[in-house]
């Protein structure tokens, strides 16, 4: 599905990712771990073609297609999908007017808005006065009405409520697995997603497949995501990187 | 009558005096219009074209949802008609100056006829325009339409026009000003005296829709007293030459409310100079003035201006401009004062183009770039105006769809 080739990305000048190399397979989660400021936002933010991120080298290929100079809606139109972690402050337009352009006017959404409690942000400016779980339930909202084959999820829980959690876990994994089970041949069922976690509380509802740890930019190593986030809930990064070294 | 006699002189002493702002116009270029009357009974007798004219400025031909009807085609009323005559009465100036002793105490009493050349000309002219008046504690459910038309080439329209809702009232006005289909060059002239009495509400919608070679110079003066509220909302999207205007509401009574909406796109070679004005005259008086304006290449200058004369007076003044074009300007020129110590008027402004991050957020959802910024574009100028025609909001909205197709 997606396939990472050495990409190296400066924003205004300064290097921030370093050579990353990295696969989501089709239908695989794959999660990306790693300290503050390692790059994994602007990972994902380079993957969509969000200006400012400048891709100096290497490649990204989306279903078998050179994407690396696409622009974000040809990416979006090709099936790539974000939840961005701070997305900007739409005044004037409102959430509504949004859905029903992704939606091309069929009010299916009503519903999946009800669920994630976002029927009175309905009619309000996107992102104007939402708090940091709103922001998370309304993009969560979009990105399941625009139903994209590969989803690319910034920190989908941080700063939602211990209530919501639930309700925005399963969202997630309707979206990723649709209703059925996806274990078995996970290339054939469901979507391919990268997921940005720091807490780890979205594995309790997608079973995610591969994590890789990023580091200043770079990719420093990859494994079973489950025993990677145990391994950094007890020793932290610092060892991650020690261990870096210390098989150089 | 020396009143009259010493006012006539100033206004003829007044006809070089330039306005303060906006280029200055030459009134000899224009001929006066005709004050031949050319009477519609019907409004759905007219031409395909000039009901399409209409419609695009919120007038309604058939005239459903409207409590009432009046036309003025260059300087000569050609139609007036009202519903219901005890909600509300519409007839020319001219005719209620007769019919009725008092209206001359509401004529020429907010606008002065030596301000500027424009308002000296009208007062010279004795202009005609329309008169509305909804009586004491009736609350007419539809707006009252008006048409301001200029029919003829190269003419000057001169207008005056008074609106008086009395004591606990109610009244909804859309005035469309616009051109025949053909017209391209003109000069319009409005001086419009409105009195919102004690409790009372007029909720007042503008649409402009000229020609690109339309001069346009509306003089606005208004009185709110106690407790009664002013609603403005004026909207012009279509190229035209120059429109310079600087609407003034004085907030007479305690308690006075009133907002103004101005939304504005300034097409190349168009000149916007668009201002807004509120007068804090009494005690715990409110006023938000907020102006959305565009360039695809015009000037804008816009104007907001609030000036605090009473304790417990609150204003906010909001003025942004967007530039979607390398040609066009904008200038928000906001100005807050302060007389008395018990007062709050704040402002926000800000000019300069669409966020990129903004046109990539939708494009992240499947928007190509020109949707994107037509639908940015769209929620800039959506200030929530309410009972504007279908008609009219389908062409807002090829409007705004151009508009986003030029500012990739």
């Amino acid at each position: 599905m997606l396939e990472i080739q050495d990409l190296t990305v400066e924003i205004g000048g300064r290097r921030i990712l370093n050579g990353i190399n990295l696969n989501v397979e089709d239908g695989f989660k794959n999660v990306l771990f790693g300290p503050n400021g390692a790059g994994k936002s602007a990972l994902l933010m380079t993957l969509m073609g969000f200006s400012g991120y400048k891709v100096v080298k290497g490649k990204i290929i989306f279903k078998g297609e050179d994407i690396t100079n696409m622009s974000v809606y040809e990416r979006a139109q090709m099936g790539l999908g974000i939840m961005a972690q701070r997305p900007p402050n739409m005044t004037g337009v409102k959430l509504r007017s949004l859905l029903d352009v992704v939606s091309k006017n069929d009010r299916k959404y009503d519903e999946l808005a009800e669920t994630l409690d976002m029927v009175r942000f309905l009619d309000r400016d996107i992102n104007v006065g939402f708090s940091g779980g709103e922001i998370k339930r309304s993009e969560l909202l979009q990105l399941s009405v625009q139903n994209p084959d590969m989803v690319l999820l910034d920190e989908p829980e941080s700063g939602v409520d211990l209530v919501s959690i639930e309700q925005l876990g399963i969202t997630i994994k309707n979206l990723l697995c649709g209703h059925g089970k996806c274990a078995g041949e996970r290339y054939k069922h469901g979507k391919s997603a990268l997921i940005i976690t720091h807490t780890g509380q979205v594995l309790d509802y997608v079973e995610a497949d591969r994590g890789f740890i990023l580091c200043n930019g770079r990719v420093m190593c990859s494994g079973n995501p489950h025993e990677m986030l145990e391994d950094i809930k007890s020793q932290g990064y610092e060892e991650c990187v020690k261990c870096k070294m210390n098989y150089r | 009558m020396q009143d009259e006699l010493s006012l006539k002189k100033k206004a003829e002493d007044a006809l070089k005096k330039s306005a303060a702002y906006g280029e200055d116009l030459n009134l000899e270029d224009y001929q006066i219009a005709s004050k031949e009357e050319e009477v519609t009974e019907n409004l759905m007798s007219l031409s395909a074209d000039d009901q399409k004219t209409l419609l695009n400025v919120g007038v309604v031909p058939n005239e459903e949802n409207r409590s009432g009807t009046f036309i003025m085609l260059n300087n000569a009323v050609s139609h007036a008609s009202v519903k219901q005559e005890d909600e509300v009465e519409l007839m020319s100036l001219q005719d209620a100056i007769k019919k009725y002793d008092w209206v001359k105490d509401y004529s020429w009493k907010l606008v002065k006829p030596d301000a500027d050349k424009y308002t000296a000309m009208t007062y010279l002219q004795n202009a005609d325009g329309y008169f509305i008046r909804a009586p004491a504690g009736k609350k007419s459910k539809m707006p009252v339409q008006t048409c301001l038309l200029i029919g003829s080439k190269e003419v000057s329209q001169i207008v005056h026009n008074i609106i008086v809702v009395e004591e606990g009232a109610q009244l909804d006005v859309i005035t469309g000003c616009s051109t025949r289909k053909g017209v391209e060059k003109g000069l319009h002239l409005g001086i419009s005296e409105m009195y919102v009495k004690k409790g009372a509400t007029l909720n007042f919608t503008m649409i402009h829709n000229w020609a690109e070679q339309i001069g346009v110079r509306p003089r606005t003066v208004v009185h709110v007293e106690e407790g009664g509220t002013y609603i403005n909302n004026y909207i012009t999207l279509k190229p035209v030459k120059s429109i310079q205007m600087y609407p003034t509401v004085h907030l007479k009574g305690k308690g006075a409310f009133t907002r103004l909406n101005s939304i504005g796109v300034a097409h190349p070679g168009s000149e916007l100079d668009l201002g807004s004005r509120v007068i804090f005259d009494a005690p715990d008086t409110k006023a938000e003035l907020i102006s959305r304006t565009i360039t695809t290449g015009g000037k804008v200058i816009a104007r907001g201006e609030m000036i605090g004369n009473a304790d417990g007076a609150k204003g906010h003044l909001e003025c942004h401009g967007l530039v979607l074009s390398k040609e066009g300007s904008q200038r928000a020129i906001p100005i807050l004062e302060a007389n008395v110590e018990d007062i709050e008027l704040s402002h926000e402004a800000a000019v300069g183009r669409i966020a990129r991050e903004q046109i990539e957020y939708l494009m992240a959802r499947g928007l190509t770039e020109e949707e994107a910024v037509g639908m940015i574009v769209r929620g800039f100028l959506d200030v929530g105006i309410q009972g504007i025609p279908d008609e009219l909001k389908a062409s807002i909205d090829e409007t705004i769809a151009k508009i986003g197709e030029k500012a990739i």
